[in-house]
């Protein structure tokens, strides 16, 4: 079948409402009688409520209730998603994660909330909540993982003194790779943080619940990534509700990265105190809160070993590390840093031994989850860290290095799929040709010329490498079932064809961005061999969509859109008995091409128009068929996908002051078949800001009591337009084996790679200068990098 | 008090609290909801609009400094022919041309303060565009596009080119090879 759409950089259909001020995003949304609340919260990072005085800001006019934990006795906590054992083979830990904290308990983290107030207006909620008086008894607190971990580390939850979730370890057992180790001619040891960053969507979370008593029935906007898992995780687990009458709707999404997907107290709150109340509430978060509340990312305190033969051969890999999990255990917390991590460490190499010791550790910070990437990144951040270094320390060429370990091409058809040591099967890879396409786009001869002559000035040069594997499509249900997934990760589509051949298609996918509307439409559109114009997306709502898992992990198009393609093909079927009653021949007989069903070596034909109104006007019709043309799919992958690439940076570091300044970034990916190049470009583009932004200007910086100091835009740094250059990408095509449209996934790969090449090139540059830094601290600023050459 | 604004060609009289920001009056008292809050710290740039015709943060000034102004949002960027259609303004159809936006929420505030930039410099270099542009973040794009969206505009005061999909090019030979390139548009201008 031709392809008009596939493969082309169709203009999106979504922007124009959002060039045009018409985007609906969830704090846009008034409803009649919409009361509005506001959160009272911890000003301390471990503390006891000793007692909350309410009557003064009862008092204020406009306000309608106050809620205190002491009301919401009755109502669950948020759950976590996923369940994680220790290695001895005790359960995972799982405090309670309260909405409000009850007099009496203590607040485990700044922002966590004990009070909410609701009222008229929004000022006169945040006026009130100012007069909430709450005494409190101040604990001492622990906000890094590694002193979680110390003696005499403060607890975050009493009945777990030792500050532990759960402890794991993965791939081959220690004694077989600590043997691979001792016949090492070089180990390559590193110590690093991958420090907490904060995903920072450009829209704070913001919710409406809203109660409809005549039907009993409940909506929740809500500024989602996965508006069906909220309402299974709010209704079965928090509130108690029946499924079958609430409503969740995730209108347009202003980014998400992650910190979108899980269950947060303030939904149900809303959902809970709407049905108190009898009208609407809303709550939007501002920038602060979202600092304190939002589900942070990364944070990982790590040692890492690898060990080469004398020639360059990996011969073993040797991780200990202590992840921070945060106050309470998030929707999908335990399996960032264990099976979407401990899984990627055989990298793109043939390492021979793996093994990976992690601890979880509870600390008074907020919650961390999945952050674009999620577990992925933290791989290849160690992995392609610990190669430019060994590189270094052994005196080769950092891309020989990769080209002598690489795992050899393997297209997952004739080839099979390569398994690693980590359990995971990858499904097809061509790693050689993208760091070949990368060094070609650098030039890399002429690079380590100019920076010779660089090296003697004071603007030194340095090149960083990357090459990565990651794992999309998530996931396998029966494969994630096994590894501790509390709920499946396939997905589901209906196409509904309407009588008169135009197609409305629903998806359990979300879009915050990624741009379905037209993507989808492409693929829709191109197997029906219909316009674009007839055919439209529908996501976002759980009462005309049957069912969907959300967006994450790079899996709409991989899952999602198999999803659609499973439908599509159904349609195709059932219209062929029609088309083949219609023509009076057999079905085997007609081809469908063109949006038609053509008798095979003839002129005969029927269009897909005419077959979708036969459908709805049955008179001449194959006798036991049943009207109507419309189908539902769910789709479950068979594998992963595993998109690959190879990022490379080029800085300039000022040796007077620090300053490094990144002068090229170069992204070579392979995410499988491309159906909207330009949107895949701009997924990459957004992906490498930000994992630039990790390695250059963002992280978290708490103090000694817990407190976060830099959770603002004043404080907390990212990348600015004046502070990127344009990005150097091409892309490979290595279709995905074993889903229907080749496809891989593009949502994270930018920020996967980015990171360690961004930080490998400055440490490259001050090596080139004679410094000789094993490692600089995360974000790399001018001080960090300064006194790594003083 | 009661404020007096012109906001995209209308006179709009509103009693509002004497801390009522700007922005709160054009979300709220207006609802004119494509003026975005991002950040509460004037950092973000996700509320720009222009007051009197230069790109400010409409979360850094009160309505009530607004009182007798004009103020144009997004809303009133385009030239609305008729209720149901519009002329988009050069730097509207270069966001679209462009892949210049994913999420949308930062792209109001971009495409003012970039209106802003193109009447002060109608032909910005790239270092000046980015320099403008250092008040507004954007977390989607990592700005490329965005660049090149304004670069696309100081170009173009006229409607682009019908979109592909209308005539689209027959991909069959593309798929499947290592020849996708990526946004050849977005690349020719």
């Amino acid at each position: 079948m031709s392809n008009k759409f596939i493969g082309q950089s169709i203009k999106r259909r979504e922007d124009k409402r959002f060039i045009t001020g018409k985007g609906r995003y969830t704090d846009d949304i008034v409803l009649p009688g919409m009361l509005h609340a506001h959160f009272v919260r911890s000003p301390y990072a471990h503390a006891r409520v000793s007692s909350i005085d309410l009557d003064e800001a009862k008092a204020m006019p406009g306000v309608i209730a106050i809620y205190t934990g002491d009301d919401l006795a009755d109502v669950n906590g948020v759950p976590c998603g996923w369940q994680v054992n220790f290695r001895d083979g005790e359960a995972m830990r799982e405090p309670k994660h309260p909405m409000l904290i009850p007099t009496g308990s203590t607040a485990k983290h700044v922002g966590d909330a004990v009070a909410v107030v609701i009222a008229e207006t929004k000022d006169i909620a945040i006026d009130a909540a100012e007069l909430v008086m709450v005494e409190w008894e101040e604990l001492p607190a622990v906000a890094a993982p590694a002193d979680a971990l110390l003696p005499d580390a403060p607890k975050v939850h009493e009945q777990f003194p030792d500050n532990k979730a759960f402890d794991w370890t993965f791939g081959n057992p220690i004694e077989e790779v600590d043997a691979a180790m001792e016949k090492a001619a070089h180990i390559t040891e590193l110590e690093f943080v991958n420090q907490r960053v904060v995903p920072n969507a450009m829209e704070p979370r913001a919710y409406i619940g809203s109660y409809d008593e005549t039907f009993d029935k409940y909506t929740l906007y809500t500024s989602t990534q996965n508006p069906h898992l909220i309402r299974l995780l709010m209704c079965a687990f928090v509130l108690g509700i029946p499924e079958h009458k609430v409503r969740v709707v995730g209108p347009d999404v202003g980014g998400g990265f992650g910190s979108k997907i899980y269950h947060y107290t303030e939904e149900a709150l809303v959902t809970w105190s709407s049905k108190q109340l009898g009208q609407p509430v809303k709550w939007t978060s501002d920038r602060s809160e979202a600092f304190l509340t939002d589900a942070h990312g990364r944070d990982h305190a790590t040692k890492a070993e690898m060990g080469f033969d004398a020639d360059g051969n990996i011969l073993g890999l040797r991780i200990k590390t202590v992840a921070n999990m945060g106050a309470y255990l998030s929707t999908f917390a335990p399996a960032v840093p264990t099976y979407l991590h401990g899984t990627l460490l055989q990298g793109l190499y043939t390492t021979p031994k793996i093994n990976i010791d992690m601890t979880c550790v509870f600390t008074h910070t907020v919650a961390v989850d999945a952050y674009r990437g999620a577990g992925r990144p933290e791989a290849t951040y160690l992995l392609e860290r610990l190669m430019d270094l060994a590189a270094l320390e052994m005196g080769r060429d950092p891309a020989e290095l990769r080209f002598q370990n690489f795992i050899p091409p393997f297209d997952g058809v004739e080839q099979p799929g390569y398994q690693t040591q980590v359990a995971l099967q990858y499904d097809s890879g061509n790693y050689e040709a993208v760091l070949k396409r990368g060094l070609e786009m650098l030039a890399y001869d002429d690079f380590r010329k100019e920076q010779a002559e660089a090296a003697k000035t004071n603007k030194i040069l340095g090149v960083g490498f990357s090459t990565y594997v990651e794992a999309c499509g998530i996931a396998p249900s029966a494969v994630v079932g096994s590894l501790g997934a509390r709920a499946g990760l396939f997905e589901s589509a209906q196409v509904r064809v309407q009588p008169t051949g135009k197609v409305s298609v629903f998806t359990g996918s979300h879009s915050h961005g990624q741009g379905h509307e037209t993507t989808f439409v492409q693929v829709v559109a191109d197997k029906l061999g219909i316009p674009m114009d007839d055919v439209d997306l529908v996501h976002g709502d759980s009462d005309t969509i049957a069912f969907g898992m959300g967006t994450y992990g790079s899996r709409s198009l991989a899952v999602g859109g198999s999803a659609i393609v499973k439908s599509i093909d159904k349609i195709l079927e059932k219209g062929g008995k029609i088309a083949a009653h219609k023509l009076e021949c057999a079905e085997g007989d007609l081809e469908y091409a063109e949006g038609k069903w053509t008798v095979k070596g003839t002129d005969k034909s029927i269009s897909f128009g005419d077959v979708a109104l036969t459908a709805y006007v049955p008179h001449i019709y194959p006798a036991g068929l049943e009207p109507g043309l419309d189908f539902s799919s769910f789709y479950d992958p068979a594998n992963f996908t595993y998109p690959f690439g190879c990022h490379i940076a080029v800085v300039e570091v000022d040796k007077e002051t620090g300053k490094v300044t990144l002068k090229r970034m170069i992204a070579v990916d392979d995410v499988g078949n491309v159906i909207n190049p330009m949107i895949v470009d701009g997924q990459i583009h957004g992906g490498l800001a930000q994992g630039i932004g990790q390695a250059l200007f963002e992280g978290t910086i708490y103090d000694e009591n817990g407190q976060l100091t830099n959770g603002s835009y004043m404080d907390y740094c990212m990348p600015r337009a004046d502070d990127l250059p344009m990005f150097e990408t091409d892309r490979q095509v290595t279709p995905c084996p074993h889903n229907p449209l080749g496809v891989k996934g593009a949502g994270e790969a930018g920020a996967i790679g980015s990171t360690p090449a961004v930080v490998n090139a400055v440490i490259d540059a001050l090596w080139s200068a004679g410094h000789k830094p094993k490692d600089i601290l995360m974000p790399l600023t001018s001080e960090r990098v300064w006194q790594a050459m003083n | 008090m009661q404020v007096e604004i012109n906001v995209n060609g209308k006179a709009r009289k509103a009693e509002v609290e004497d801390r009522t920001l700007l922005v709160y009056f054009l979300r709220d008292t207006l609802q004119l909801t494509g003026t975005h809050v991002g950040c509460d710290t004037s950092s973000c740039g996700a509320c720009t609009v222009h007051l009197d015709g230069g790109a400010v943060k409409s979360c850094t000034l009160l309505a009530a400094q607004a009182d007798g102004c004009s103020v144009t949002t997004i809303e009133g960027l385009a030239i609305q022919d008729t209720p149901t259609t519009m002329q988009l303004h050069p730097l509207q159809e270069g966001f679209k041309e462009c892949h210049g936006l994913q999420c949308g929420y930062c792209t109001p505030g971009m495409i003012m303060t970039a209106a802003d930039l193109l009447k002060r410099n109608p032909t910005p270099s790239e270092e000046e565009i980015r320099f403008a542009l250092e008040g507004n973040i954007c977390r989607c794009t990592g700005y490329h596009n965005i660049v090149k969206s304004i670069q696309w505009a100081a170009t173009h005061t006229t409607k682009p080119e019908p979109n592909q999909q209308e005539e689209p090019i027959d991909a069959d030979k593309h798929l499947f090879t290592n020849d996708v390139t990526t946004g050849e548009v977005v690349e020719t201008h």
